[in-house]
Parts: structure tokens; C-alpha cells; sequence
């Protein structure tokens, strides 16, 4: 591996970008109309247009990112995450075009971008997965109604070849439960080009903990230890922390167990992510799904192990043996959190507020602060990609540590031009129960109004 | 007969065209929805009326303000 293409943008096209140099890589950008002047095109040795701005016609764009790698002669493609990291179409096509293809091979990738086929390959390595029933076609409501009975309500309509919370619904009752489901199918039809769904149980109190793991690709894995994911609004990640608070140790560990018996299963090559819903009473948990890709919020798990995963898929890619790669288990140490910093109003639905950077001030960063982000003050942030701006990551002796850290970050970010959930960020991390490490899925529902109020406050005394 | 403007608030590309010319609406109907940042975001009526006329279609990019449905009352 001499040149690696990265097939992405933003702050993880820079993350992945600034491990490929440290290993002597040259970096090969892509970019759309919209990202002419990003920064990502800006750090790569060489970028290369690769379409218009809707990423349908550029990033996700098979015949063009492999077009771009012909004519930049780039022997390697990274994906990042989201556009086609989870595309084993597009994987396939990276192999067949004699290219090096830095994830897991593609048939994992298909086994686990399913979610029906991930549950019975996780159920058969014994890993714990959630009552769900079987699936449901466009069209086809047949036993729906015994079939969410089985599941029992409150429930989840998931698209079966869905990601990331897009089109899923819940049901509370079985008198709205077929409307839900057609509507589930529809924007799963629109979105995936399958509209299959499925029901699963939905727990009313859990957190959403997720395992970093890391396949050798000869049937051994070694774990990175887990990060909590409760905190979400409309199904999005806000704010990420490695460890997960308050997790018994037993419970840690029969997670760890799962994560690495579902990778020996698989002969997992690279990094991933299996995610488990946990009832946050019982501690019970169940396996949602595996994500075959880099993460938004791997820098947590690098900020307490001091790995960096994106060296260690580059490596795996380029064919290093595991033990020049890892010479020893990771340890972890203290805490780290994540604040996702987006370009969105918290007062108005999270709508999102795209616009040009007036003022983009960020503090520098240390040994205890890591700042990811694909933008310079100046730059646009169009309506055409995801919402996040920077990743903001602090790591802490301990948690308060990195709650206080985190906060006095955020308190100096400077953002003008557009509306940002900064100080929604910093009333989340205000908050009394969660810094009592009280975090479930519904904490942003449940607390909102307090949340909203307290943002007000900061706003004010600002 | 009075014509009303209806805007998208939104800077983003026309996802969804909920109505048809002709089609009376209400107060607080989603008549599009607009896709910005991965986001469905509703356009809604602000007062009763008849389509008069729709400006754009699915696809089509708008900006902060613009005009996407004009309505007849």
C-alpha cells in the first residue's frame, strides 16, 4: 500500500488522512462540487472531483470513486464511515478493480448489513439478541398482528436493510400498528430500495452500549472495550463516553465474550463495533447490530487505550501480522467523552441550520483534548451532508474530570453564521442525572424541558 | 381572490410534494418536506387556502425563503 484514496469528507476524510501520512501514505481526496474548497481537499496530497453535490451523485457514486482511484493510481480505498463504508457491492467492486479495500471482506459486510442475517449469525455464536419476528414485505401483513403480540408492545418497526434509526417507527398499541408498518415499508423502499421490516422489542428504560473491536481476519479478535451511546435525539448520537458508566463488571465482560465469539464467527478482518441495547435495570442485553466500519466515536475508545484504530486498519489492509500491529492487550484508563457538535437549532425541533462560518473558534488541542472537524472558519456548511461540524473529545482522570474538562471546551467554542447545539451540549453535560451517569436512550425526551431551559440560561449569561 | 405565499423555511432539496394543484388545505398541513443535512424537514401551511400553484418539484434544491406554493383563497 503506497496511496490510499479516501472516500469521504469532512472531519473523518481529515481523521483518516492525518493517520495514513504518520504511516508515509499519500492521501488521495474526492470531493463533490459543494466540497470544492473543503478541508479535506485541502489536507490530501491530491483530491479529485468525483460529482455533484447530492451525495447520490458523488460519495456514493461507485463508478466514480473508482474511477478517481484510476487516475490518481491510488492502490487502496478507505471508506470512513457512512456513504458506501457498509456497501458490499461497492467493496466487491474495490477487490475486482485489484485495489486494496481497507474494512472487512465483503461477504461479512453483507452478512452483517442485514439485520436478520446478523441476528442469527450472532444468535448462533451465542450471543444474546432481542424476541423479533420474522419479516414483513411490502404488500405482505399476513400474521402481523399475532406477530407483534409475540414481540409485545411497546414495539419497533425496523427496516430490515436500515441503519442509524432512519425510518424506524414505534408502536404502543396494536391499533395503529399496520399504518406504522406501511410507513416504515415505504421509507425503507425509498431509502434502502428494500422495503422490508421488521418488529422488534423495545425496552422503555435502556442504554445503547457498544463494544470497539478489532479482527485479525484468522478467526482472532482482541476488544477495545465499550463506549456508552445513550444520549440521542431522533435516533443520533450527541454525546458518546468510554467506559460505560455504572456497568457492572461482569456485565462488561459478558460483553466483551460476545463481541469476540460473534468476531471468531465471522473471521471479523479490522475494526467494529457490535451494539447492544441494555435494559438499564436489569443490565440484561441484547445484540442490535454490528457496524463493519470506523466509527464517529472510536476517538473515545483511542483517547483511554492511546491506540489509533485508523493506523491499525491501514496496517491490516497493507498486510501486517497482528503482532506488529498490537504487541499487547490494550488497557484502559480513565474517562472519555464525546460531544458531537452539530450544525443544528435544539429550540427548534433540532432543525438543521446550514450557512457559512462567520466566526468557527475552536480551543487547541492537548493530550486531554481532541477536536475533529472537516471545517475552517470561512467554510460553508451546506444542506447536502450530515449535520456534525466537530467532534469534540476530552479525556478525564476520571468522569467528573471529563465532564468538567468536556464543559470548559464547549465553553469556548466560538461558533458564528450559523445555529449550533453547543450549549444543548453543555446542558446535557449540566445535568444532574447524567452526571449522576444516569443515561438512557429517552434522556433527551424525558429531560427536555429542563435541558431547553438550562440552554436558555447558559445562552444568556453568555 | 387573495393569494398567499407559502416558503420553505429551509435551505435543502424537495424531498416530498404532499399536495396537488386544486387541493384545499388547512392551517398547519405539511403541504412538502424538504431533505436538508439527512433531515425530513415540513413545509407547512400558515393559513387555510387552495393550491393556486406549485413551484417546484421533487429534487429541485431551494433557499431560505422561497416561494414553493402559492395559495388562492
Amino acid at each position: 500500500m503506497k496511496k490510499v484514496l479516501i472516500a469521504n469528507r469532512g472531519e473523518i476524510a481529515c481523521r483518516i488522512m492525518r493517520s495514513a501520512k504518520q504511516l508515509g501514505l499519500s492521501t488521495v481526496a474526492v470531493f463533490s462540487e459543494a466540497d470544492r474548497h473543503a478541508k479535506h481537499v485541502a489536507m490530501a496530497d491530491e483530491a479529485v472531483l468525483i460529482g455533484e453535490s447530492p451525495a447520490s451523485k458523488s460519495y456514493l457514486d461507485h463508478a466514480a470513486v473508482l474511477s478517481a482511484a484510476r487516475t490518481s493510481g491510488a492502490n487502496a480505498i478507505h471508506p470512513g464511515y457512512g456513504f458506501l463504508s457498509e456497501s458490499a457491492a461497492f467493496a466487491d467492486a474495490v477487490l475486482k478493480a485489484g485495489l486494496i479495500w481497507v474494512g472487512p471482506a465483503p461477504d461479512t459486510i453483507r452478512l452483517m448489513g442485514d439485520k436478520e442475517t446478523a441476528r442469527a449469525t450472532a444468535a448462533r455464536a451465542g450471543v444474546p439478541v432481542m424476541a423479533g419476528s420474522r419479516r414483513f414485505k411490502p404488500g405482505d401483513l399476513g400474521d402481523i398482528d399475532s406477530a407483534a403480540r409475540a414481540t409485545g408492545f411497546p414495539l419497533l418497526i425496523k427496516a430490515a436493510a436500515g441503519g442509524g434509526g432512519i425510518g424506524m417507527k414505534q408502536a404502543d398499541a396494536p391499533e395503529k400498528l399496520e399504518a406504522l408498518v406501511i410507513a416504515v415499508q415505504e421509507a425503507a423502499q425509498k431509502t434502502f430500495g428494500n422495503g422490508d421490516v421488521y418488529l422488534e422489542r423495545y425496552l422503555p428504560k435502556a442504554r445503547h452500549v457498544e463494544v470497539q473491536v478489532f479482527g485479525w481476519g484468522d478467526g482472532t479478535a482482541t476488544h477495545f472495550f465499550e463506549r456508552d451511546c445513550s444520549l440521542q435525539r431522533r435516533f443520533q448520537k450527541v454525546i458518546e463516553e468510554a467506559p460505560a458508566p455504572g456497568l457492572p463488571a461482569s456485565v462488561r465482560q459478558a460483553m466483551y465474550d460476545a463481541t469476540l465469539a460473534l468476531c471468531r464467527a465471522t473471521s471479523y478482518a479490522g475494526a467494529g463495533t457490535v451494539e447492544f441495547i441494555v435494559d438499564a435495570e436489569s443490565f440484561d442485553f441484547f445484540f442490535l447490530e454490528m457496524n463493519t466500519r470506523i466509527q464517529v466515536e472510536h476517538v473515545a475508545t483511542e483517547m483511554i487505550t492511546g491506540v489509533d484504530l485508523v493506523a491499525m486498519q491501514l496496517r491490516l489492509a497493507a498486510g501486517a501480522a497482528s503482532l506488529d500491529i498490537q504487541e499487547a492487550a490494550p488497557v484502559a484508563h480513565g474517562s472519555a467523552i464525546e460531544c458531537r457538535l452539530y450544525a443544528e437549532n435544539p429550540a427548534k425541533m433540532f432543525f438543521p441550520s446550514p450557512g457559512r462560518l462567520e466566526t468557527f473558534d475552536l480551543p487547541s488541542e492537548t493530550d486531554r483534548i481532541r477536536i475533529e472537524t472537516g471545517y475552517r472558519q470561512g467554510d460553508t456548511v451546506t444542506p447536502f451532508y450530515d449535520p456534525m461540524i466537530a467532534k469534540i473529545v476530552v479525556h478525564g482522570e476520571s468522569r467528573e474530570q471529563a465532564i468538567s474538562l468536556a464543559l470548559s471546551v464547549l465553553e469556548a467554542v466560538r461558533v458564528e453564521g450559523i445555529v449550533t447545539n453547543n450549549t444543548f451540549l453543555q446542558a446535557c453535560l449540566r445535568n444532574k442525572s447524567f452526571r449522576q451517569g444516569d443515561v438512557h436512550t429517552r434522556f433527551i425526551d424525558e429531560n427536555k424541558p429542563e435541558l431547553l431551559a438550562r440552554m436558555h440560561h447558559i445562552a444568556l449569561v453568555d | 381572490m387573495a393569494k398567499v405565499d407559502i416558503n420553505s423555511e429551509m435551505t435543502g432539496s424537495i424531498w416530498k410534494v404532499l399536495v396537488e394543484v386544486g387541493q384545499s388545505v388547512s392551517e398547519g398541513d405539511i403541504v412538502i418536506l424538504v431533505e436538508a443535512m439527512k433531515m425530513e424537514i415540513p413545509v407547512i401551511a400558515m393559513e387555510d387556502g387552495k393550491v393556486a400553484e406549485i413551484l417546484v418539484a421533487e429534487g429541485d434544491m431551494v433557499t431560505d425563503g422561497d416561494v414553493v406554493i402559492r395559495l388562492e383563497q
